[in-house]
């Protein structure tokens, strides 16, 4: 028989979240990805959190461009709002939408050629502005969706699937960030949801651009042996130094703070993320040092993950904009267009 | 934990649930994937290999694979599995050409089968296409045992019973009818090579209360004794006004026959509360349908006799105190009746084998046997079906006769009764293609379908009118679709995982975890899904080539939907055809070699 869709099975032991919801209710349609494809995993994540965030579907809007990766929005939370963009656009649409209404939680989903290649003057705007979102880049490598070319995210030395290396430099997302004034940066791995999933929470609580480079290997075109983003690769060269911990508001308030070396970034929310364990020296908020830190790891040929960098002092766009404190789109309409006579009136000061 | 051994028959085997709880084993998904296909005959000889009555078991079966079945965890009801056998006999053709017979050189070996119940006729079935003499000694003048004389025939059609009990027969043993067997001495005189007992439990208990055995007794009846005079014509009717002590399901039959020649006011009186009652629940609420009435907590003091008429009965009205082991006394009560059914158990009766023959009996007049091979302290002597070790059910009669054929083949070629031929599995991928399986995968969410029952204003017409009308061709499509195919196995390969987490994510019921190994009950905590049903085994795989961490998987709620494998970009999932490779007598010799192709190939 042909592909069945995931059933819903009665008796199953599910879980429900404080709105009464189960995962299933934070599910999508089935992916046509192929199998064992890591964005499907991260897609399985996405679910997850949003899930253990109680967040209700209606208040999600989830944004995406062109690519393998701008078709999972469609995976995950069915009920949410949805937009799909011409590719690399994925951007402005979400700073649009962001403007007319700020209420919403805004996921968007690109990969590394809608964002580093055809996109990436959309995402350095975006990160620039600091608008408030969170932007999963599902990031392999490659143009899976027309066969394995390599993509802008390749390393040198990485080697295609017929054997050829890269020999163009690769473009790094977080330092990109760094560079554009990015205010949340992190790296995580499709394959380790226990990493992926609280970095994903912390980037929904952050006030402003919260971009998560996520390793997420092509399992048809770039799961081979020389490959610098294959399943076994990141098994081996991923360092998770920087272990994070998110500690959602309510939760907080019950929990006895802990008085050991944690450092912790208490989020606009309330909410609460407490870095286990960093290195010797290193410091989330000093952008010079994350630099460093991240290019000597590269260096090494390893792939740090975690949350790299973090700026909770910083204006999101709409503090910047001086926008008011509710929603445009629920601004009333005469306020929004005061009419002709206000216009003329306008003009006439610039006469 | 340790891997899995997955290599080990027994594995896979539990997991299809209905098949590790039948006494004899029957493919059940197998036969049931054949009815969906049509092939009404393929699915009849595939359920005969094992249970060798499917018409009658498809209405009478005890069904231990009903409350088994894993769609009872999935939807809370079984598969109807029991009503789709029936299916399959109801609409055989003749299959008459594809059943074994006698071959025409014989192997020189007599045995004797005393009894012609379903276990003696088992042995036969067994027995006769390897070249045994067979012989049965029966008492009655027709074949059946308790399957003719203790089931009614609105249960149990004449004709199906007749033709399978005949199919056997026509196999080519040699049966004598209305010849019991009195003397255990005498048979053994008659040098046969081997003696199988398959007699049953055909004595019914009494109950000695005052009154018993005053004037009135032929008003009071032993169950099984009443129900048998009944099948042979001997009882044609009953008082209006009947009680029926005893709760088992020797009583739904009893009560359901007083409705039909003369009871109209029947009462069943049971001892203790509903939840404690022998009877299988189906066949009490096909009681009540026929406006029975079921009184509970009443305890039976004595028969109440005037002028030498059976008036009525005083029973004690008890109350019981949690988990029902002690009761008080509330109150006494007379109800009044014109005929008592006793029917509170049935038991051996071995007065006709001589206690000075090497035949050991222990403490409750049960003989001493094998519990495995079914040989007697004689032995060349083997006992079977409720004869061994008291009232079960047919199903066990028939499974306790294959392996006595077994023992019997054994024991006549000279070979080791105690070296049990190996079970046998194959697995075969079921891929077809990209997506696509050789089964159909996709759960199905049919309720389970309610059987059809001749109209009340009908039913009590004729004895032998049939109550249950059967599956019509709708109620089958959708039944067999509810089956979740259990025998078609997750099977996994950890050399092969890559560790994406594809089939984790796709799990409807959350069963498949990665993590880091631990004792079971320590992993069964850690699972996406805790894994809490203890009687359900957790699979653990080898360490996984990149983390060494091990796959794990809850096999209770598994739906066999394949998703798994349909995900797994290195196939390290599969999904796999589990057949069980049951021996039976003369098919392998004790190595575990075939000695002939199984009966029939499956599909």
């Amino acid at each position: 028989m042909s592909s069945p869709t995931k059933p819903l099975i009665p008796l199953a032991v599910l879980p429900k979240n404080e709105l009464g919801l189960t995962v299933r209710d934070y599910e999508g349609a089935m992916s046509t990805l192929c199998a064992g494809c890591g964005h499907d995993s991260v897609t399985a994540a996405i679910t997850q959190m949003f899930f253990e965030l109680s967040l209700p579907p209606r208040d999600i809007a989830k944004l995406s461009g062109i690519g393998c990766s701008s078709k999972t929005p469609t995976y995950f939370v069915r009920g949410a709002h949805g937009f799909n963009s011409a590719h690399g656009r994925m951007a402005t649409i979400a700073t649009g939408a962001n403007a007319a209404n700020r209420e919403l939680t805004y996921i968007g989903i690109s990969g590394d050629g809608d964002s580093l290649s055809i996109g990436i003057g959309h995402l350095a705007h975006l990160m620039r502005r600091n608008v408030n979102m969170v932007y999963v880049l599902e990031n392999n490598g490659v143009y899976g969706l027309t066969k394995g070319q390599f993509s802008a995210s390749a390393d040198i030395g990485s080697r295609s699937k017929r054997g050829v290396p890269n020999v163009v430099a690769p473009i790094d997302p977080i330092m990109l960030g760094l560079s554009m004034g990015a205010t949340f940066l992190a790296r995580s791995f499709s394959g380790d949801k226990a990493q992926l999933i609280p970095l994903l929470k912390a980037a929904v609580a952050h006030q402003g651009l919260a971009l998560i480079d996520v390793i997420s290997p092509c399992v048809t075109f770039n799961d081979h042996e020389g490959s610098t983003k294959s399943y076994r690769f990141m098994r081996e060269h991923e360092v998770k130094e920087i272990e994070t911990d998110f500690v959602p508001w309510q939760q907080e308030i019950s929990m006895p703070h802990q008085k050991d070396d944690a450092r912790e970034v208490i989020m606009h929310d309330g909410s609460a993320v407490r870095f286990r364990s960093v290195p010797e020296g290193y410091d989330p908020h000093d952008r010079q040092k994350v630099e460093e830190y991240i290019r000597e790891r590269h260096d090494r040929g390893e792939i740090a993950t975690g949350l790299l960098y973090v700026n909770e002092n910083s204006s999101d766009v709409h503090e910047m904009n001086n926008t008011p404190e509710i929603a445009l789109a629920k601004v009333p309409f005469a306020k929004l267009c005061p009419g002709s006579s206000a216009l003329a009136k306008l003009q006439e000061d610039f006469r | 934990m340790q891997p899995t051994n997955d290599q080990d028959p027994n594995y896979f085997h539990q997991v299809v649930d209905c098949q590790w709880a039948c006494p004899a084993h029957t493919d059940v998904p197998g036969y049931i994937r054949l009815i969906a296909q049509g092939r009404f005959d393929d699915a009849y000889l595939l359920n005969r290999e094992s249970n060798v009555f499917p018409g009658i078991l498809g209405r009478v079966c005890d069904r231990p694979c009903e409350p088994a079945c894993r769609r009872t965890r999935v939807d809370g009801n079984p598969v109807a599995i029991c009503r789709l056998k029936r299916v399959a006999s109801d609409l055989k053709g003749d299959i008459a050409a594809s059943l074994p017979t006698a071959p025409e050189v014989k192997n020189g070996k007599r045995v004797a089968l005393v009894g012609a119940g379903p276990a003696s006729l088992t042995v036969a079935n067994d027995l006769v296409p390897l070249g045994y003499d067979v012989t049965i000694f029966e008492k009655y003048d027709k074949a059946g045992g308790l399957m003719r004389v203790n089931i009614p025939e609105f249960r149990l059609p004449t004709e199906v019973l007749d033709a399978e009990t005949q199919a056997i027969i026509d196999m080519g043993a040699t049966i004598h009818y209305n010849s019991p067997v009195d003397s255990m001495r005498e048979l053994l005189d008659q040098d046969f090579d081997a003696i199988f007992v398959g007699v049953g439990a055909p004595k019914g208990k009494e109950l000695e209360l005052p009154g018993r055995h005053d004037d009135a007794d032929a008003h009071i009846h032993i169950g099984i004794e009443w129900l048998k005079s009944v099948a042979f014509g001997h009882i044609e009717s009953i008082g209006e006004r009947v009680l029926i002590i005893g709760v088992g399901n020797t009583a739904m039959d009893c009560c359901r026959t007083s409705r039909r020649i003369g009871g109209v006011d029947v009462k069943v009186m049971a001892r203790r509360p509903r939840e404690y009652f022998k009877a299988s629940p189906w066949e009490l609420d096909d009681a009540e349908e026929e406006s029975i009435e079921i009184t509970v907590n009443h305890s039976p003091q004595r028969f109440v006799i005037d002028e030498g008429k059976l008036v009525g009965m005083e029973f004690d009205v008890v109350e019981w105190d949690e988990g029902a082991r002690h009761s008080r006394v509330r109150e006494t009560v007379v109800i009044p009746c014109d005929d008592v059914i006793l029917a509170i158990g049935q038991e051996n009766a071995f007065d006709w084998i001589e206690r000075d023959l090497g035949i050991e009996f222990g403490e409750w007049e049960t003989p001493v046997l094998d519990e495995v091979t079914l040989q007697s302290t004689l032995p060349h002597v083997f006992f079977g079906g409720d004869a061994a070790f008291g009232p079960k059910n047919i199903i066990w009669a028939v499974a306790h006769a294959h392996q006595a054929a077994i023992s019997i083949d054994q024991f006549c070629r000279g070979e080791d009764v105690a070296q049990r031929p190996p079970l046998g599995m194959t697995l075969a991928s079921q891929k077809m293609g990209m997506t696509e399986w050789s089964y159909h995968n996709e759960y199905n969410p049919s309720p389970r379908q309610q059987m059809h029952h001749v109209e009340l204003t009908q039913r009590f017409a004729a004895l032998d009118l049939e109550v249950e009308l059967g599956f019509d061709a709708e109620q089958t499509a959708r039944e067999v679709q509810r089956c979740l195919n259990c025998d078609v196995q997750t099977a996994f390969k950890a050399h092969l995982c890559i560790e994406c987490d594809a089939c984790i994510d796709i799990c409807p019921v959350r069963c498949l975890t990665i993590t880091t190994n631990g004792d079971e009950a320590d992993l069964r905590t850690r699972l996406n899904a805790p894994a809490v049903n203890a009687e359900q085994a957790i699979y653990v795989s080898a360490p996984l080539p990149q983390t060494g961490r091990v796959m794990v998987k809850d096999e209770n709620v598994c739906v066999h939907c394949g998703l798994c494998a349909q995900r797994c970009p290195t196939a390290a999932w599969d999904m796999e055809k589990f057949e069980l490779d049951i021996p039976y007598a003369g098919q392998y010799d004790i190595l575990g070699k075939s000695r002939t192709d199984t009966i029939l190939s499956r599909s």
